[in-house]
C-alpha cells in the first residue's frame, strides 16, 4: 500500500515538473513592446503562383531598400492552417494575406490589427464594396490588396462552330438558356459552372437574393429569390445545358474551357493567366453575367493586407502596407499576376493595360462580396456539399437547411 | 520487484538497513537508466494528450496560451455538442462516423483477406520468382501515401485507367470522386427495386442523419480511398502473415497429409489456428490504422463529395485548424480514441483463447491426438 502511495507520488510529481517546464514557454500573453527603427518584417502570402510570388518579393525588397528595413516574404504552401497554427503559436508573421472569406473569423478573435484609420492618404479611394468587406463590427480592419470579379467567358470557335455570332452574347438568362440550347443541339457542352457558392452564388445575386443581410446579422437564405436562382441553375443541370467540372473531368471551370470541352465558363479574371499559361491557343471573349429577374449581379473575390496584431512593427508594416497599395504599385502587381487593383484611381491605368477586361472590372458596380461573419466555414462547406447534389437534390430544402445553420452560427 | 528477487536476506546488523541494501538502490538505478525514455515520452507523448484533453473542456480559439484565465471553460459542451445538440456540428461528426464505419467494415475484412491470400500465395514452395512476388506486393507499402493517392486520382479520373478498362467490358464507369451515391443506393437503383430513397427510411432519423443516410453504404467515392488503402496495406500485412507462415512447422502439413485431409482442411484447421495470434494482430493494427485514416482523404477529396469521405479524424483537423474551434476538434479527436479502445478490447475479448477448443471437427480432435503439442498452443 505505501509503494502505490510513493508511486503515486511519483507520478504526481512527474507531471507537475512536466507541466512546469511547459508552462516556461508561456511569455507569449501579453501585448508585444513596439520597437522602433529597422524592422524586420515576415511577410506570408497565400500566392497564385511564381509570378506572384516574384511580384511581391520584388515589391518587398524595393520597400526595405528605401525605408532601410528588412521584409522576407514567404508563399504559404497552406495559408489557412499556416496562418491558424502561427496564431496559436503565439508568433504569427507581421503582415499576411488575409482572404475575404476568412477575415470575420481573424478580426472576431482578436488577431487582427485595425489599422485601416492610421494610413495616410485615407482610405476613400478604395472601392466601397471592398471596404465593407473588411468591415467587422463598424471598424474597417485593413487595406484590399486588389480584387476579382466573375464574369462569363465565350469560347469564340466554338461559338461561330455552333452557328452563333456576337448578337447571341446573352445578356439575360432567357437568352443563356436559348443559346445553350443552341449550343447542345450542335453537340457542345454549353456551361460550366464550378459546385460551390462562389459561383453558383453570383446567379442568387443576379435574382435579388443573398445568403445574409447586408449587415451582415441575419440569414436571408430561404427568401424566393434564392430559390428561384437555385431553380434556374438545377434546370441548366438536368437539362445537360450547363456541367460541375468534374462532369468533363476538369478540377475547376477554367481548366474545362481551356481544354475546348464547353463553350462558356463562369470564371473570374484569373482565369486570364491560367489560359495564357496552359492553354494559349483558346479564342475566347468575356462578358458580364446575364442578368436575372433583380437585374445584373455577380461575386466579388478579394484579399486585404492584414497586419498581426501580435506583430512588434506596426507602424514599420502600415509603412509596408501603404508602399504596397498605392495606385503604381498595385499597377505593376495588375501586369505580373492580373489581379484588379482596389483603388479607383487606378481603375483608368488598368483598363489602358487590359482593354480586354472591361467586363471584369465593370461587375466592381453591381458585385457581392464573400458572407463577413465569422464561424461561416463549416455552414457554407455544408452548403456547398448540398450544391454538389443540386441536380438531384431540392432547392428548397437545400436553402432551409441553409437558413438554419446559418442562422445558429449567426447566433453563436 | 525487490522482495521477490531477495530470498535470502543478508544477516545480523546489515538486516536493519536492509532496504537501503544493494538491492533498495536497484529500484532507484533502474529509474535512472528509463529517466530519459520517461522523460521524452512524457513530455512529447503524454503531456501533450493532457493538454489536448484540457483544450477539448474550453472554447480556445487559437489565440495565444490555452492555459490562461481568459480562455472560457465550457465544461462537457463540445462534447454533448457533437451527440446531443441537433446541429451542424453534430450532423457532421455523425456523418463522419457514418462514413468511417463503412469504410472499416470493408477494409478491414478485404486486407486481411487479401493479405492471408497474398502471404499463402508467395509462401508457396513451389512458387517460381518468390522474391519478385514479395516485393512486388510489399511495394506498396513502403511508398509514400501521398504519392499513391495522387496516382489513384489520375487512374480514377472520369476518362482514367479504371473507367477505360470498364469499358472495354461494356460498362459504363462512374464518376468516381464527384459521385455522393452510396452503393447500397447505386445497387438498389441498378436492381430497379428502388428509385428514390423510400420515404419510411428517410422520414425518421437517429442522431441527425436519417435512417438511408445510415445504411445506403460507402460512397462511390469512399469505394475509389477503400480500393487504394486496402491495395496499399495489404502488403505490410502480407509479410506479418508471412513471417508467421513460415514459423508454422512443415511436419504439422506433413502429418495432415499422411491423414488424407484435403487442401481445404489444412488451411482451416492447422493452419489458421496457428496464425491466430498474428490474425489479432493483424485486425487490432487494421482497426487502428482504418479509424485514423486521414491523408488519402486529406489528398484526394477533403470530404467531398457531400461529405461522403469525410471521416473523424479528418474533421477534428477542420474543426481545429479552419474553423478555429480547436476545443471541439480536440474533443473529436478524444472520441475516436475512446472508439478504438473500446473496439480493441471488444475484439480482445471475442478473439480471446479459449480453454475448451469449440472445433467439433472429427479431424481436428485425430489431429491433435496425432500432434499434441502443436495445436494447442
Amino acid at each position: 500500500m505505501a509503494r502505490l502511495f510513493t508511486r503515486l507520488r511519483v507520478a504526481l510529481l512527474a507531471t507537475a515538473v512536466l507541466a512546469a517546464s511547459a508552462a516556461c514557454g508561456d511569455g507569449f500573453d501579453d501585448e508585444p513592446e513596439q520597437q522602433s527603427g529597422p524592422a524586420n518584417l515576415q511577410i506570408l502570402i497565400a500566392s497564385s503562383g511564381d509570378a506572384e510570388t516574384n511580384a511581391v518579393k520584388e515589391a518587398a525588397a524595393a520597400w526595405a531598400s528605401a525605408t532601410g528595413n528588412t521584409a522576407t516574404v514567404t508563399p504559404a504552401q497552406d495559408m489557412v492552417q499556416q496562418l491558424g497554427q502561427a496564431f496559436a503559436g503565439g508568433t504569427p508573421p507581421d503582415v499576411f494575406y488575409v482572404d475575404a472569406s476568412r477575415f470575420a473569423d481573424y478580426a472576431s478573435v482578436g488577431a487582427l490589427e485595425p489599422y485601416a484609420d492610421r494610413i495616410s492618404g485615407g482610405v476613400e479611394d478604395f472601392y466601397s464594396s471592398l471596404r465593407e468587406t473588411f468591415t467587422y463590427q463598424g471598424k474597417l480592419y485593413c487595406i484590399p490588396k486588389d480584387f476579382s470579379t466573375l464574369a462569363l467567358q465565350i469560347n469564340t470557335d466554338l461559338w461561330a462552330q455552333a452557328g452563333l455570332t456576337e448578337a447571341d452574347y446573352p445578356s439575360t438568362w432567357e437568352e443563356l438558356t436559348s443559346v445553350a440550347q443552341r449550343l447542345k443541339d450542335a453537340d457542345i457542352t454549353p456551361l460550366v459552372i464550378g459546385d460551390t457558392r462562389d459561383r453558383i452564388g453570383a446567379f442568387m445575386v443576379a435574382a435579388g437574393g443573398w445568403l445574409v443581410s447586408e449587415d451582415g446579422t441575419t440569414a436571408t437564405a430561404d427568401r424566393p429569390e434564392n430559390l428561384r436562382a437555385l431553380q434556374y441553375v438545377q434546370d441548366l443541370l438536368r437539362d445537360g445545358l450547363a456541367v460541375y467540372p468534374s462532369q468533363v473531368d476538369a478540377g475547376w471551370g477554367g481548366e474545362a474551357f481551356g481544354k475546348g470541352l464547353v463553350a462558356m465558363a463562369v470564371e473570374g479574371n484569373w482565369i486570364k493567366g491560367a489560359l495564357s499559361n496552359d492553354f494559349p491557343d483558346v479564342k475566347y471573349t468575356v462578358i458580364p453575367m446575364p442578368s436575372g429577374p433583380a437585374g445584373q449581379g455577380t461575386l466579388s473575390f478579394t484579399q486585404c493586407w492584414g497586419i498581426a496584431a501580435k506583430s512588434q512593427y506596426k507602424e514599420q508594416a502600415i509603412n509596408f502596407v501603404e508602399y504596397m497599395t498605392t495606385a503604381e504599385q498595385q499597377l505593376k502587381f495588375t501586369e505580373a499576376f492580373g489581379v484588379m487593383p482596389s483603388r479607383q484611381s487606378a481603375r483608368a491605368g488598368y483598363l489602358q493595360q487590359f482593354p480586354d477586361d472591361q467586363a471584369f472590372i465593370d461587375s466592381a458596380e453591381f458585385a457581392q462580396g464573400p458572407v463577413n461573419a465569422p464561424k461561416m466555414d463549416s455552414v457554407l462547406a455544408d452548403f456547398d456539399s448540398q450544391l454538389q447534389g443540386l441536380a438531384e437534390g431540392d432547392p428548397k430544402a437545400i436553402l432551409e437547411r441553409l437558413q438554419d445553420n446559418l442562422t445558429t452560427a449567426l447566433q453563436g | 520487484m525487490a522482495s521477490t528477487s531477495a530470498p535470502r536476506r543478508p544477516r545480523g546488523r546489515m538486516r536493519t538497513s536492509q532496504r537501503s541494501g544493494i538491492y533498495g538502490r536497484q529500484g532507484s538505478a533502474g529509474w535512472l537508466f528509463v529517466a530519459p525514455v520517461v522523460t521524452i515520452l512524457g513530455l512529447f507523448l503524454l503531456l501533450p494528450i493532457l493538454m489536448a484533453l484540457f483544450v477539448s473542456f474550453t472554447d480556445w480559439n487559437g489565440q495565444g496560451s490555452p492555459f490562461t484565465g481568459s480562455v472560457p471553460m465550457v465544461g462537457a459542451d463540445n462534447y454533448k455538442r457533437l451527440f446531443a445538440e441537433p446541429g451542424l456540428a453534430r450532423l457532421d461528426f455523425m456523418t463522419s462516423i457514418r462514413n468511417n464505419i463503412f469504410y472499416v467494415l470493408v477494409v478491414v475484412p478485404t486486407q486481411t483477406v487479401l493479405a492471408l491470400f497474398l502471404a499463402l500465395v508467395v509462401n508457396q514452395r513451389l512458387l517460381r520468382g518468390k522474391g519478385f512476388f514479395r516485393t512486388a506486393f510489399f511495394f506498396p507499402s513502403v511508398t509514400s501515401s501521398v504519392a499513391i493517392s495522387v496516382v489513384f486520382l489520375f487512374i480514377f479520373t472520369n476518362s482514367g485507367a479504371i473507367n477505360a478498362l470498364l469499358s472495354f467490358f461494356g460498362i459504363r464507369g462512374p464518376r468516381w470522386f464527384s459521385d455522393a451515391r452510396g452503393v447500397v443506393h447505386v445497387a438498389l437503383q441498378n436492381l430497379g427495386i428502388v428509385d428514390a430513397p423510400p420515404a419510411a427510411l428517410t422520414g425518421r432519423n437517429l442522431l441527425g442523419l436519417s435512417w438511408w443516410e445510415w445504411i445506403s453504404g460507402p460512397s462511390v467515392a469512399m469505394c475509389a480511398i477503400i480500393a487504394l488503402v486496402v491495395w496499399t496495406t495489404s502488403g505490410t500485412f502480407m509479410l506479418l502473415f508471412l513471417s508467421a507462415l513460415q514459423n508454422i512447422p512443415v511436419e504439422l502439413d506433413e502429418a495432415g497429409d499422411l491423414d488424407g485431409t484435403t487442401r481445404w482442411q489444412r488451411l482451416r484447421y492447422i493452419t489458421l489456428p496457428m496464425l491466430k495470434p498474428t490474425m489479432f494482430l493483424v485486425l487490432t493494427l487494421g482497426l487502428i490504422g482504418t479509424w485514423q485514416v486521414f491523408d488519402q482523404v486529406y489528398v484526394m477529396s477533403q470530404g467531398d463529395p457531400a461529405k461522403t469521405t469525410l471521416t473523424p479524424a479528418f474533421l477534428s483537423y477542420r474543426t481545429a485548424f479552419r474553423e478555429f474551434e480547436y476545443g471541439s476538434g480536440a474533443a473529436i479527436s478524444f472520441i475516436l480514441f475512446a472508439i478504438i479502445v473500446v473496439l480493441t478490447l471488444l475484439q480482445r475479448w471475442v478473439m480471446r483463447e479459449r480453454d475448451e477448443p469449440r472445433s467439433r471437427s472429427r479431424i481436428a480432435r485425430a489431429f491433435r491426438r496425432a500432434v499434441p503439442s502443436g495445436g494447442a498452443r
